[in-house]
């Protein structure tokens, strides 16, 4: 059993939560997510091109790199919260460029001694999986790939072939924190990919409160918290800890309830 | 098999990747739709009444072929090669950018798409999206980085006066590369009736190999042009480079005439010494971004760093990602000239040959002006000449510290 499989084989939904690294004092925030119930953490890497990302995470990525944030603060920031939390998965998320720079390989091993469970590489879909997937799975770190409206029957078999850890369902066409989408839409696709895949089904995109939380979690085997978080940050700052802890609790507490399997 | 392997015209493969470089890095809500537009740009590739109806519009609309014409004044002045250039600039519109958006807008209307959008960073590209737009009655929103819009505000009225509709953009730094990202943003989050019209030969695959083809006309018009006018190819092809689409366009049909020496033209800025310049090639690494891995100007970290450049369209931290191809296998050579020495050409093409150039082809002049000097009289440079200068005649103003 990995860290990851472990969150998503609990008695109930898993609750995914993301902050930006660099954003703020990070590991108070991570240790705020921690301590409200957050079973699964991903940490953005900033990048000054997430073209992604909505204006919540584009604010949270320049607040970082406004910072002086760099790759070593970022693997850094991992390698103490695994020495705080030996036993909550953490995974990376961002853009290819940051991540290849220095070489896939100096990545993935950097990332696996950081204590890295997973990595979400945003502009790496499986036609360039070379690039990064092939290093990652050589350093035991879960490659965890997007499906999204757009990815059709005939594309999902290549979306899960040399994933593993979760699959990320983005539940809109569209960026990070925008729109949210019908749940009935999420429904019928969660249940479509759960049919060619065991692995475990995060949704996010969207999802900002603990209603909206605990009706995906009744469909899903987790749910994906971002820019909610990261507004939090960059309105509350130092005290966004706080905040964050508020939040994630409410959250936590929603998904925690859902009934698992009701899908 | 020799000839195969033996020719530069065959790339990229069927993955999108030229050599190393290229390829679909792009968010999984847009890969359907690159693979889609790839499907759809092969069967109109091979629809004939496709290729009649882009060659009809270039004719008649944008007014090709362009003219090839032989700078004897600016050839005295310089006492070397002789140069020839590829009007490009009398084209409708006044630059390159128009031959690409209307393949693409009809590839558009084949797909049934209903909505276009773009980029732009001077506005050229913007004109000729919302150009074709206006000619084809399809609602048009161009991306401009805020900066831009107001460095640019002819270039903003002419777009408005076609009825596109203009979003200033203040995410990042308000540039060029911001104004990309917010159009895939758009995209992605408009992915059933919208059609992309990427201005350069950058992007996911299909795109750089797309505009590339577009562009083409270029060289092909220009070859057969100097074969009937002087029975013989040039010694030299010269084009700036921004993202590099007038320089693919003059050089892909030329790339298997191995004495034809092919010089691509980057903008250095202040200098290449510094940070203050747009040489992706000579001062960057290679690295992904905006869907495709080619060289890119960045920090250790590959957080992507800003271009300079006295001309708006040459600011772009990226390059096309056949041009890193074509540097790393040796057929092109790259060199890169500065602010001062574009400025320089600018007007010395101005005073010989009552030809104002825009910023951007002042830099493929300034580089001339070095070669054919050092070549003898009868040898031959092409250069082309992409766009006119009525656009930056306020920046060289300023430049010339003249009041207007």
């Amino acid at each position: 059993m990995t860290r990851l499989s472990n969150a998503f084989s609990k008695s109930h939904p898993a609750l995914v939560c993301f902050v930006t690294a660099g954003d703020g004092d990070t590991a108070a925030n991570l240790d705020a997510l921690v301590e409200g119930g957050a079973d699964v953490i991903e940490l953005g890497m900033p990048f000054t091109d997430p073209m992604a990302d909505g204006p919540a995470i584009q604010a949270a990525n320049i607040r970082s790199l406004n910072a002086g944030t760099t790759t070593a603060d970022v693997l850094r920031i991992a390698r103490k919260f695994r020495d705080r939390h030996p036993d909550v998965p953490l995974v990376l998320m961002g853009y290819a460029n940051p991540m290849i720079r220095r070489g896939p390989d100096w990545f993935a091993n950097a990332a696996k001694e950081a204590g890295v469970d997973g990595v979400i590489c945003v502009d790496i879909p499986p036609e360039e999986d070379d690039a990064l997937g092939p290093q990652l799975r050589d350093a035991g770190i879960a490659p965890i790939r997007l499906a999204t409206p757009t990815t059709d029957a005939k594309r999902l078999p290549q979306v899960l072939e040399g994933s593993s850890g979760f699959l990320y369902y983005v539940a809109v066409a569209g960026i990070t924190g925008m729109q949210q989408a019908a749940i009935e839409s999420i429904e019928a696709n969660v249940s479509r990919i759960k049919q060619s895949t065991d692995i475990p089904v995060a949704v996010g995109f969207g999802v900002r409160t603990p209603e909206q939380a605990a009706e995906i979690a009744e469909v899903a085997d987790g749910v994906v918290v971002g820019s909610a978080l990261v507004e939090l940050v960059g309105e509350h700052g130092a005290d966004a800890p706080a905040k964050l802890r508020e939040l994630t609790a409410g959250l936590a507490k929603a998904v925690h309830s859902a009934a698992k399997g009701a899908a | 098999m020799a000839s195969t392997a033996n020719t530069f015209r065959n790339q990229p493969d069927e993955r999108g990747h030229f050599g190393d470089y290229g390829g679909r890095y792009v968010a999984e809500t847009l890969m359907p739709l690159v693979l889609d537009l790839e499907r759809e740009y092969r069967k109109a590739q091979a629809d004939p009444e496709f290729q009649r109806e882009f060659d009809d519009l270039l004719e008649h609309y944008v007014g090709r072929p362009s003219p090839l014409y032989h700078a004897e004044r600016l050839t005295e002045a310089l006492g070397g090669a002789q140069v020839w250039f590829k009007r490009d600039e009398l084209n409708h519109t006044g630059a390159h950018k128009i031959n690409n958006c209307i393949g693409q807008i009809l590839l558009a209307i084949r797909m049934g798409k209903t909505r276009i959008i773009a980029e732009t960073g001077a506005g050229q590209h913007g004109v000729a999206t919302a150009t074709v737009c206006a000619r084809f009655g399809l609602p048009c929103v161009i991306y401009m980085g805020a900066e831009d819009v107001r460095r640019q505000s002819p270039n903003v009225f002419r777009m408005k006066l076609l009825g596109a509709e203009i979003v200033p953009v203040t995410s990042g730094r308000g540039t060029l590369k911001d104004a990309m990202n917010e159009g895939l943003r758009d995209w992605v989050a408009n992915v059933e009736d919208t059609f992309y019209i990427i201005g350069t030969a950058a992007g996911p695959h299909p795109y750089p190999e797309m505009v590339r083809d577009f562009q083409s006309i270029i060289g092909k018009e220009a070859r057969a042009q100097m074969l009937d006018r002087i029975g013989r190819l040039p010694d030299l092809a010269v084009a700036c480079i921004g993202g590099g689409s007038n320089a693919l366009g003059l050089f892909h049909p030329f790339l298997d005439d191995r004495e034809v020496k092919l010089l691509g033209v980057e903008a250095a800025g202040h200098g290449l010494d510094g940070d203050e310049h747009a040489a992706s090639l000579l001062g960057g690494f290679p690295g992904v971004l905006h869907g495709n891995k080619t060289y890119l100007l960045q920090d250790e970290d590959g957080q992507i760093t800003e271009g300079h450049s006295i001309s708006a369209g040459l600011d772009y931290p990226g390059i096309g990602p056949e041009h890193a191809w074509l540097k790393d296998t040796g057929r092109v050579e790259y060199t890169a000239v500065t602010d001062e020495e574009a400025l320089e050409a600018f007007q010395l093409l101005c005073r010989t040959e009552g030809i104002i150039p825009a910023l951007e082809p002042s830099h493929a002049i300034a580089a001339v002006a070095k070669r054919a000097k050092e070549m003898p009289k009868d040898s031959v440079i092409l250069a082309n000449l992409c766009g006119r200068g009525d656009k930056d005649i306020f920046t060289v103003a300023e430049r010339l510290g003249v009041e207007m």
